[in-house]
């Protein structure tokens, strides 16, 4: 079967490419969904926030994912669900196992858009016994919200990734007793309102600087011990302690799954750990394109769904055989950031670039600077810069078009932690 | 009436009762646990040694050589994954290079096939990874690596193709001498009277030897602890590389699996408690030093899991068979540590040799000899993958990404002969949550099918002993 453009994931980013491919041109649309619904990720977060940037109201995530569904499915566009891509070819040949056997399917253009995975204990390699009761915060939460189990009752949680203070809070309704939550940085990954809406407003401590040394209990876990890390995480001699719970999970960071990308010979920015894009998110290999979790962990899915409606615009126009840049400048990340996002941008497009970013550190009040060749091109000042959350700059043609060197993005302004 | 009871189901029990099923017998396998292979067999090197290291004159080195030959007829019959890779044990001085000459003529006394001391010019081509100070190697073509899960898997299933009648959560409590027979008895009440009985009780065979009064070997378990790391930076090495040995054991060894991982460890420290496998910093950081002197390129941030396993050491140091001199008819298989995973098949021909003294054995004439693997849908050709998605839809769902295991495997896994029951017991068989998600998405899938086929609910599902529930209820919302 032969497709204009083939979206691979049906979450956030695969519905917004997909809607956005099929409105800008390209007649046969598909996704490709390997679980048993549309909405990815979006269908366990049943808490609210989502759509504060996109639809100026505060959406759970199943009425977040609903709207783009249901927009999905007012189109002409091929549902694959229970279906998962096998293979890929850089000549975007798809092969998937689902429903309808063995499919082999081509497109002119391919989106990847197949999420992220959580880091795992074994990844971290958090010392002790390998008991029953070590979750991810992530397939706790698909078990709570979606299947309608409890996985514990005496909670710890390792990491301040937004998932796991979601749960915290979603555990405590439930009636658990969340005893703490353990986060080896200085500073919390997840984002400031989930500090306060879902640990301060439940008394629940969060405790900075802090590794997880030991899990306890040889069948069903029993406690942890917990110390104090330096500055360069090493234990600091005499401050362990015993936490008695039955559940550990853990939110130790997110990483995009490229496997699939590989396969396609898709390179692979170590930093990101997603595909190296250009400014229409075209990755290295002609017509395959990259958005969402995929391409680099974002905190906030508003911005997942502005990135993927580039990635499928651009994957159409690439389809109709309109989409013909030939003027690329390199984007790098100053060394106050971890990451910049896309690695390249076409001069000659007239939709300009979308940039993103993460510091490494916290700023307060901080210049996002823009450089070209030295140049100041652009500047934006911020009240608070947090690693936990990702910037996006727009940059539009007017101000791109007659560039000429690489351009450079970093902060000004002090470290404050 | 039994004639013939095997205490403790792990890799050395299920081979033996493999063997024995050939003969006319009746037999039945005692295990403490909720599945078989819970115990050492779950939790080691994966290695089929060649054969070297063990002593000239001990049973170690005499049965590991045999047990190594038996697995490359075995695996084929019995359709494990084995892959008979190779070894290089690397020496990178002159004391190293006088142990490497001292195993190499052990080696040779022992009957290992295949050995080479090669220079480093050698080593570099055919390992390009490992170290460039590195001097002397001994090559072993007869060395190799095994799923040990699935050995035992294999063993069990087709002995009891073959008639071998499993027990779990029996655990042994007392053994008993009547007129003509051995009373087994259960912590459940259960009775077993058989004529002969086999101890191959691992960890435990120092206490199940005590309860027929012998008391010439108690266990001191040494825990080893090791690294798994993705598949994607596996390709460093082709040939299990160890570093020269030393009085404390075989020393840290970096491998490929036979299902595409890397596999680095192990420490080798004594512990008190059998049951006490924890990994520690100080192990993992034990593992690291040795194996970045091996393989200085090694990609240890690209861990999947850290584990550890016990060994089923006894000061004697080698392999103790003997019988017991309280019960006749009891063969006690005492200190089966490394190698004791190569060493199995050829444990289980001394213990078919024993019972041969008790009882005339008669091979059946339906003997069925071979036993087909669960296929992996992956792995299979176009044409296979079409074939079998006609016979079974089952095979069409995906359930593990990481591993792209297929529900149709899994189902397969818990309805075959001593099937799986637990979440650990489908990992070990088909692999779901052994990839880098660790389960995180299939988790959820792997209790549905076990509560499902089963007809068991989820709140009931082990990840693997009594005690280790995934889910502690349902949420309050669902009525």
């Amino acid at each position: 079967m032969e497709y204009d453009c083939i979206v691979i994931g049906g979450g956030p980013a695969g519905l917004a490419a997909a809607i956005e491919a099929k409105d800008n041109g390209a007649d046969k649309v598909c996704v490709i969904e390997r679980d048993r619904e549309l909405g990815g990720i979006l269908n366990q977060c049943i808490h609210n926030g989502f759509g504060l940037h996109e639809f100026n109201e505060e959406l759970t995530g199943p009425e977040y994912a609903a709207k783009f569904i249901d927009e999905v499915y007012k189109r002409d566009i091929d549902i694959f669900l229970n279906t998962m891509v096998i293979d890929l070819t850089k000549d975007k040949e798809v092969t998937a196992l689902g429903d309808n056997g063995l499919i082999k399917l081509k497109g002119k253009s391919v989106v990847l858009a197949m999420g992220c995975r959580e880091r795992t204990a074994g990844a971290i390699g958090v010392k002790g016994f390998r008991p029953a009761g070590v979750y991810n915060a992530g397939m706790a939460q698909r078990l709570i919200n979606m299947e309608g189990y409890l996985v514990g009752k005496e909670v710890v949680i390792y990491g301040s990734g937004d998932i796991g203070l979601i749960m915290a809070r979603r555990m405590t309704l439930e009636g658990a007793k969340v005893k703490a939550v353990v986060e080896i940085m200085p500073h919390s990954s997840g984002l400031n309102r989930n500090i306060h809406q879902c640990l301060n407003d439940f008394n629940i401590p969060l405790l900075l600087s802090h590794k997880v040394t030991e899990i306890h209990g040889k069948n069903r876990v029993e406690g942890v011990t917990i110390a104090k890390v330096d500055d360069k995480f090493n234990e600091i001699d005499g401050t362990r302690e015993y936490i008695s719970c039955d559940t550990l999970l853990l939110s130790v960071g997110l990483i995009p799954e490229n496997e699939i990308s590989q396969k396609a010979n898709v390179s692979i920015d170590l930093r990101t750990r997603g595909a190296y894009v250009d400014s229409n998110m075209q990755t290295e290999i002609p017509g395959i394109f990259s958005c969402g979790n995929v391409l680099h962990v974002h905190d906030i899915v508003d911005f997942v769904t502005r990135e993927s409606r580039i990635a499928g615009k651009n994957a159409a126009r690439f389809a109709r055989g309109e989409l013909n840049n030939s003027k690329y400048i390199d984007v790098y990340a100053g060394d106050k950031l971890i990451y910049v996002i896309p690695q390249k941008i076409a001069l000659d497009d007239e939709n300009g670039a979308l940039i993103c970013f993460r510091s490494k550190n916290i700023y307060r009040n901080p210049t996002v600077k823009i450089y070209s060749n030295d140049k100041l091109i652009k500047q934006k000042k911020y009240k608070i810069i947090v690693p936990s959350e990702m910037i996006q700059i727009h940059l539009k043609y007017d101000y791109i078009k007659d560039l000429e060197g690489n351009i450079m993005v970093d902060i000004e302004g002090e470290k404050n932690d | 009436m039994y004639d013939c009871i095997i205490i403790g189901a792990g890799v050395v029990g299920a081979a033996t009762a493999r063997e024995l099923s050939k003969y006319n017998l009746r037999i039945a396998v005692l295990e403490k646990g909720t599945e078989v292979c819970q115990g050492t067999s779950k939790a080691n090197s994966a290695i089929v040694h060649g054969g070297y290291d063990a002593a000239y004159g001990t049973l170690k080195g005499k049965l590991n050589v045999r047990g190594a030959k038996l697995y490359q007829k075995l695996s084929k019959e019995l359709n494990f994954s084995y892959d008979k890779c190779g070894s290089l044990v690397l020496a990178f001085n002159d004391e190293d290079e006088k142990k490497l000459e001292e195993l190499y003529e052990n080696g040779l006394k022992n009957g290992v096939e295949g050995l080479r001391i090669i220079d480093k010019d050698e080593i570099l081509n055919m390992e390009p990874n490992v170290s460039q100070d590195v001097t002397k190697a001994l090559y072993c073509s007869e060395a190799g690596i095994v799923c040990p899960f699935n050995a035992t898997f294999a063993f069990i299933e087709n002995a009891m193709d073959n008639g071998v009648e499993l027990f779990l959560e029996e655990k042994v409590v007392n053994i008993r001498k009547e007129n003509d027979y051995i009373l087994v008895g259960t912590e459940k009440g259960s009775e077993f009277k058989t004529k002969i009985l086999i101890n191959s009780a691992g960890l435990y065979s120092d206490e199940i030897a005590e309860l027929a009064g012998d008391k010439e070997f108690k266990v001191k378990p040494r825990r080893g602890e090791y690294r798994i790391l993705d598949k994607k930076v596996s390709d460093i090495v082709n040939h299990v590389i160890f570093t020269t040995p030393t009085k404390a054991g075989k020393g840290v060894l970096v491998s490929p699996t036979v299902h595409g991982n890397l596999i680095v460890g192990p420490t080798s420290d004594p512990v008190d408690d059998k049951e006490d496998t924890r990994t520690t910093d100080k192990g993992i950081e034990k593992v690291d030093e040795v194996a970045l002197k091996l393989v200085p390129k090694l990609s240890l941030n690209e861990t999947i899991r850290v584990f550890a396993g016990n060994r089923a050491s006894i000061e004697q140091g080698d392999f103790l068979i003997f019988e017991s001199k309280n019960i006749k008819g009891m063969l006690n298989l005492g200190g089966i540590d490394s190698p004791g995973l190569a060493s199995s098949p050829a444990i289980a021909e001394e213990v078919r040799d024993f019972v041969s003294k008790y009882i005339d054995l008669t091979e059946k004439n339906n003997f069925i000899k071979e036993r087909q693997a669960i296929p992996h849908f992956n792995e299979l050709s176009d044409e296979e993958k079409e074939e079998i998605l006609k016979r079974n839809p089952n095979y069409k769902k995906i359930i593990c990404r990481c591993e792209m295991i297929t529900e149709g495997e899994i189902i397969e896994a818990i309805h075959r002969n001593a099937g799986a029951r637990t979440v650990d017991g489908i990992k070990r068989r088909v692999r779901p949550g052994s990839g880098r998600c660790q389960g995180g998405f299939c988790g959820p899938r792997i209790l549905e099918i076990l509560s499902r086929e089963l007809d068991i609910p989820v709140e009931d599902i082990l990840k693997e002993s009594q005690g280790s529930n995934i889910v502690v209820g349902r949420t309050k919302g669902v009525l």
